[in-house]
């Protein structure tokens, strides 16, 4: 039997290997992901994000174990940064999660970033697709600790959380464009700190300023004493009910494979037509002229787009 | 090899000094490899269900506590349950009294590293002992 069909008879060790497979760019992972495609978009995915420190593990163990009580099955993906240097990484989320280790209604893998920049990785919706056709009814994407922009969470998921903590800015950060606007629930964690009340309101007034026909929640809770936690699943659960009539959950799902295939099409045509040797000793060719101020980057680049197109037609 | 090593990093049982962890864990990530550093106070099944999920290649424990010889079996049995430790390599470090050390080896821990052991002598080992391609 092989690794596909093992994963949609529920084996757990299979789920896993896929997603090292899938990880590490292996010939059949691609093909074992068509073959379990049909069988996934049953689970929930909700995309957990904020920045560093916000905590956001403490966060996914507290609703996880929530969600637990109501015999739902849940899978986290947990996403810590790879260095640019090594491709080392130390990957921590599991620290706050330890309990869960042995529920065998929980999958818990931790990823490494491998140079991807948006806060997920390369194999992170590959990974969604593998615990989807595995059987779990919700799966939660943490990504890394998120600066601005890091707004990729949104591409991979039908909610995305925002945890924020209070003392990070002004009311200028809540106003900013990226990551702020990419919420449907948020959350404001260590409420018991002070200006809790004040990012509220900010974030409130920012939220007050978009005309969608969602307007995301914000609660404060203090995940670390599972204050909160009721009120937020009620939250997500409320997104979820919102998505699910009329055809909003497609519309946002199509939006959502737009993005992927585009970008799995843009990642296939690079690897295909650029980054061969000959096409690598050519541009070092070019770059050699262009530092010398012989020919400016700007033309070279047309020109092999060019020729790339001329070999193709 | 040109995919990250994954290692699990944990400390199995009751004592809380995790220095020692968190200096091979900073050493194995700038060795290149993906650790996946799971933290204090773990039970040997809860180790074993990590290294599942995570598929990891090698399990490296770390123990201070004395009851080295009790959790350290106690692992690589439950990877044997799993059917994971032909795949898996097992190594640990920590106060382990030498007079110890043959009989995990005949347990199934693959090698033992005691206070003093430079981290590249540690790396090494586990890039020459994979027991996956």
């Amino acid at each position: 039997m092989d690794l596909a069909e093992r994963l949609l008879k529920g084996e757990k060790r299979a789920a896993a290997r896929l997603i090292t497979k899938v990880e590490n760019n292996e010939k059949d992972a691609l093909e074992a992901l068509s073959q379990i495609y049909p069988h996934t978009g049953k689970a929930w995915v909700i995309g957990i994000t904020g920045p560093p420190g916000a905590g956001k593990s403490t966060l996914t163990d507290k609703l996880v174990k929530r969600l637990r009580k109501d015999d739902k099955k849940v899978g986290i993906i947990a996403v810590d940064p790879t260095s640019p240097f090594t491709g080392g990484s130390i990957l921590g989320d599991r620290i706050r999660m330890s309990d869960l280790n042995t529920d065998p209604g929980v999958f818990i893998r931790s990823m490494g970033t491998r140079g991807y920049l948006g806060g997920l990785s390369k194999a992170t919706q590959g990974a969604v697709k593998i615990l989807d056709a595995y059987g779990l009814d919700y799966i939660f994407i943490e990504t890394v600790g998120v600066g601005q922009s890091e707004v990729d969470i949104v591409k991979a998921t039908d909610t995305v959380l925002m945890v924020m903590v209070p003392g990070l800015g002004d009311d200028i950060q809540a106003i900013k464009a990226g990551i702020m606007e990419i919420g449907d629930v948020f959350a404001i964690n260590k409420a018991d700190r002070e200006g809790a009340d004040r990012t509220k309101t900010e974030i409130e007034m920012m939220l007050d300023f978009n005309h969608k026909d969602w307007r995301p929640p914000v609660t404060k809770i203090v995940a670390i004493k599972n204050e909160g936690i009721e009120e937020l699943v009620g939250q997500l659960n409320k997104h979820k009910e919102y998505l699910e009539v009329d055809d909003k959950l497609i519309e946002r799902r199509t939006k959502n494979s737009e993005l992927e295939i585009l970008e799995l099409t843009q990642q296939s045509l690079m690897d295909r037509v650029l980054n061969s040797d000959e096409k690598r000793e050519e541009i070092r060719d070019y770059a050699e002229k262009v530092a010398n101020r012989e020919v400016d980057p700007y033309t070279v680049s047309n020109e092999i787009v060019g020729k790339i197109l001329a070999k193709n037609s | 090899m040109d995919r990250p090593i994954r290692v699990l990093v944990g400390k199995p049982g009751l004592d809380g000094h995790d220095r020692g962890a968190k200096v091979i864990a900073r050493a194995l990530r700038d060795a290149g490899m993906e650790v996946i550093y799971t933290g204090l106070r773990l039970t040997p099944d809860q180790i074993v269900q990590a290294a599942i999920q995570e598929d990891v290649d090698v399990v490296a424990l770390s123990i201070l506590s004395g009851a080295h010889n009790h959790l350290l079996p106690k692992v690589v049995e439950l990877l044997k349950v799993e059917n994971i430790y032909d795949e898996t390599l097992v190594i640990c470090g920590g106060v382990i009294p030498e007079e110890d050390i043959p009989f995990l080896k005949e347990k199934g821990v693959a090698e033992v590293f005691t206070p003093g052991t430079p981290t590249g002598v540690t790396i090494d080992f586990i890039k020459q002992n994979l027991k996956r391609a």
